[in-house]
């Protein structure tokens, strides 16, 4: 019964939003490119080359919001590779995003030795602190848990907001949304095809940057290896999750992320010492799988995904 | 009409070349406002790329395009759009997760604008469907749509861009008679209202029709233009071919044994399209039974029980005077029946395969290809060249992927391959939709030879004028009920019609038996 009561604090659901804020940031960028019918599995390690960019600006002397643009411009070049090889290229999209995950993680893993040569223990930055909303924050359970977040969370929020609009209320949303669906379709009208495509993934791939940026500069303060630890392909399942859909997609991170946090609040409860910790690490991953058998049946996947398009091809 | 007809559209002497091949020979047309002009050519005569010159999506090797008066810049296709020349293509352009509404709005405003515009853009297309009778829901998923519906959308996308000049690419070879006649009644509203067409088919009754003018495309040259006032269809047919087209002569049939027959089969609904009910057909040898009736009543029901892909859910199938107890796709072409599937990219062929893998595809089992599990390559190709020269498939070779080859071509392939193992039972779904008179002729002459060596044929087809050439005995389909035969020459188009629209089916009881 201790889990109810854990469910009913308001540092619990705090700790949900905390953890899920990244996720929201790197799903919205992964549900942009898929929509635009581009699977980008580059982003793994998009997230890892964020993470670094962000703190690193920062450490070097740049502001908080300049570190954040540093991590979205480095996130978007690897986005142009990535599109590049895709789009005009029409590459198997597994293996360049596979391939640009490995290319993102190992070459940021270089730049950080170079970078720093001789330490041993990361150095750490000033980092986003929260910012509690005036009136807001004061709501019991709701105040602290929502509205006593780093801006880089209530950043996260708000793009939910953003992406659906422009996906759904927009003409370019709509010619997004069409290039996943039926490319023939959009160059029929004398749009460009690879335009929106590539558009899109740079777009998307800035994200998953800001993404990994918000582990080094606002969950933590500092930048270590393996810190993305899986988070990436975990979005790439809750783009599934949420249907392709950026309110539904929101509603997955903050599910999974509540998983993480209960896990790790129920090892310091009494089942904690009865099952083995290895048990809660794999519980969010299991509930994910669960949550996505149920939510996924009736998804639909945008017709176009991974399907190259070559104009004036049968 | 008393004023001057103004000239909407100009090609000046196009030429296009591809490699070796001109696909193109500085070709030069013009049509006026309000006028339809219909573009006849066999497959592979340069429509196509005539019309994607047209739309800016190839660049010609010289010549212009004009429209009303005003030169387009080539290779452009966004140009064209602007001055009003829009395109339904064969293969519809649409986004099945899409709306209707979405559809048609795609690319209309400026991508950078800030909204969608969506209550006025509803407006209009509510305003544009009832104005030419396009009946169709803004709020529908394209997916869910017919395709005749789906056509509709097509034509709403281009007068929702204010179109000039339509070009329509073979707009009938998807519909039904009905939805033809709707589209050709939408068209003549259109034309009133100053709309130029250009209107490509193979159908030479419909170019009759609708259109004004024909032009006629051989090898990549314009042939000539006439009035259609002033010309007929086997004259339209000469020009196209260069040749007189004359269909091939049917003889009276010598039925025999009955090969195969259908006894009660009853099978399930699928979805919206009705099941067979109690349906029982008999196959006999040297005789075409054909199959009239609108797509969608049965008549895939009826071709998949007898290729063994539908199991009836009662009634039995008897091969040879025997009942047949397990039934697979494979045991239908063991026993002899050859299918010429409805669609020929879909289910009758794989796009990337080259000839000679698509040639022993039902057969790579026969030890005439395969011997204890290994294929024999050099045999294949012999048969596949076979084929190609027996069939004149024209291709550039047997190692050619089939995807590269025009729909007559890939037919006649399809031909061969069923035609040379001598089959029994011929199962022929829509053996000729798409292809052009000289394609259509030989694939009837293949199947009346067939009936002649004492195959049983049956002809499953939409086009009413097919079925009553050459079938023996016309059966009609309608929502899964079949109708009595009826023989050669018995019933006229219009009671057929009758059947189609499933009247007679309740005292035609009586008549059966």
């Amino acid at each position: 019964m201790e889990i109810i009561e854990i469910l009913f604090t308001a540092s619990f659901w705090a700790a949900a939003i905390r953890i899920a804020s990244p996720l929201i940031f790197a799903t919205l960028g992964e549900l942009i490119c898929e929509r635009a019918g581009v699977l980008n599995l580059g982003i793994e390690g998009i997230m890892v080359a964020g993470a670094f960019a962000g703190w690193m600006a920062v450490y070097s002397g740049t502001g908080l919001w300049t570190g954040v643009c540093v991590a979205m411009i480095v996130g978007m070049l690897f986005g142009l590779l990535h599109s590049t090889l895709t789009v005009p290229f029409g590459l198997s999209q597994h293996v360049v995003g596979l391939g640009v995950t490995l290319l993102a993680t190992s070459s940021t893993y270089y730049a950080y030795r170079l970078a720093l040569p001789e330490v041993t223990s990361p150095p750490k930055i000033d980092a986003f602190q929260p910012f509690e909303i005036p009136i807001l924050s004061d709501i019991p359970l709701l105040g602290p848990a929502l509205f006593s977040q780093t801006p880089l969370t209530y950043l996260a929020f708000v793009l939910v907001a953003v992406v659906a609009v422009v996906l759904y209320r927009t003409p370019l949303g709509l010619a997004v949304r069409a290039a996943g669906e039926n490319p023939a379709a959009v160059a029929a009208q004398g749009l460009s095809v690879t335009a929106i495509r590539m558009g899109a993934v740079m777009a998307g791939s800035g994200l998953m940057a800001v993404g990994g940026a918000f582990l080094t500069m606002s969950a933590f303060d500092s930048f270590f290896f393996e810190m993305v630890n899986g988070r990436g392909w975990i979005c790439i399942a809750l783009v599934v999750f949420g249907s392709w859909r950026p309110g539904k997609a929101l509603l997955g991170a903050v599910l999974f992320a509540a998983f993480d946090a209960l896990q790790i609040r129920v090892q310091q409860t009494s089942l904690g010492t009865l099952i083995p910790y290895q048990i809660f690490l794999m519980m969010p991953y299991i509930l994910s799988i669960l949550a996505l058998i149920l939510m996924s049946r009736r998804a639909e996947v945008p017709a176009a995904l991974m399907v190259p398009f070559n104009k004036g091809e049968r | 009409m008393n004023t001057a007809p103004v000239e909407a559209l100009a090609l000046d002497a196009i030429t296009k070349r591809f490699g070796e091949l001109t696909a193109n020979d500085a070709v030069s047309l013009s049509v006026n406002q309000g006028e339809v002009v219909a573009l006849l050519g066999e497959n592979g005569a340069g429509k196509t790329t005539l019309m994607n010159i047209l739309f800016g999506q190839y660049t010609a090797d010289s010549g212009a395009v004009r429209v009303f008066g005003k030169t387009l810049p080539p290779g452009n296709s966004r140009a064209a759009l602007d001055e009003g020349v829009g395109m339904v293509h064969q293969h519809f352009t649409l986004a099945d997760n899409l709306t209707v509404q979405e559809n048609i709005t795609l690319g209309a405003r400026s991508l950078f604008s800030p909204g969608l515009g969506r209550s006025a853009a509803r407006a209009r297309i509510v305003d544009l469907s009832r104005k030419f009778h396009l009946s169709v829901s803004p709020d529908a998923r394209v997916g869910s749509l017919s395709v005749g519906e789906r056509q509709r959308v097509e034509i709403l996308k281009a007068l929702y861009r204010d179109v000039r000049i339509l070009i329509l690419d073979e707009p009938t070879a998807v519909l039904t008679p009905q939805e033809t006649d709707d589209l050709f009644a939408t068209l003549r509203l259109a034309i009133a209202d100053g709309l130029s067409i250009i209107f490509i088919s193979h159908k030479l009754h419909e170019v009759m029709a609708i259109a004004d003018r024909v032009v006629v495309l051989r090898h990549g040259k314009m042939i000539g233009g006439v009035d259609t006032q002033d010309t007929d269809k086997n004259a339209l047919a000469a020009m196209m071919m260069g040749t007189e087209a004359t269909p091939p002569k049917v003889s009276p049939a010598t039925p025999g044994a009955a090969l195969l027959e259908l006894r009660s089969v009853t099978t399930a609904d699928v979805g919206s399209v009705p099941g067979l009910k109690s349906v029982s057909l008999a196959l006999q040898a040297g005789q075409i039974v054909g199959l009239a009736g609108v797509s969608g009543n049965g008549q895939a029901a009826i071709a998949d029980v007898v290729g063994g892909l539908l199991h009836p859910a009662s009634g039995e199938l008897v091969l040879n005077q025997e009942a047949v107890r397990r039934w697979t796709p494979r045991n239908a072409v063991q026993s002899g029946i050859a299918r010429i599937p409805e669609d020929r990219h879909k289910t009758g062929t794989i796009a990337d395969f080259d000839l000679v893998e698509n040639a022993i595809l039902e057969r790579y089992k026969a030890p005439a290809f395969s011997k204890a599990g290994w294929l024999n390559w050099r045999k294949s190709r012999a048969f596949a060249d076979g084929i190609i020269d027996k069939y004149d498939v024209r291709c550039p070779g047997a190692d050619t992927p089939i995807r590269l080859l025009s729909g007559g071509n890939m037919q006649k392939l399809i031909l061969g391959r069923v035609l040379e193992a001598d089959p029994q039972i011929i199962l022929a779904n829509q053996p000729v939709r798409g292809l052009d008179i000289g394609a259509v002729n030989y694939v009837h002459s293949q199947l009346l030879a067939a009936r002649a060596r004492g195959a049983a044929v049956l002809l499953i087809s939409e086009d009413l004028d097919e079925v009553m050439a050459l079938a023996d005995i016309i059966h009609v389909i309608a929502d899964g009920r079949l109708s009595p035969g009826f023989a050669r020459g018995e019933m006229t188009p219009a009671q057929l019609g009758l059947w189609m629209a499933g009247q007679g089916f309740d005292k035609g009881v009586a008549h059966a038996s």
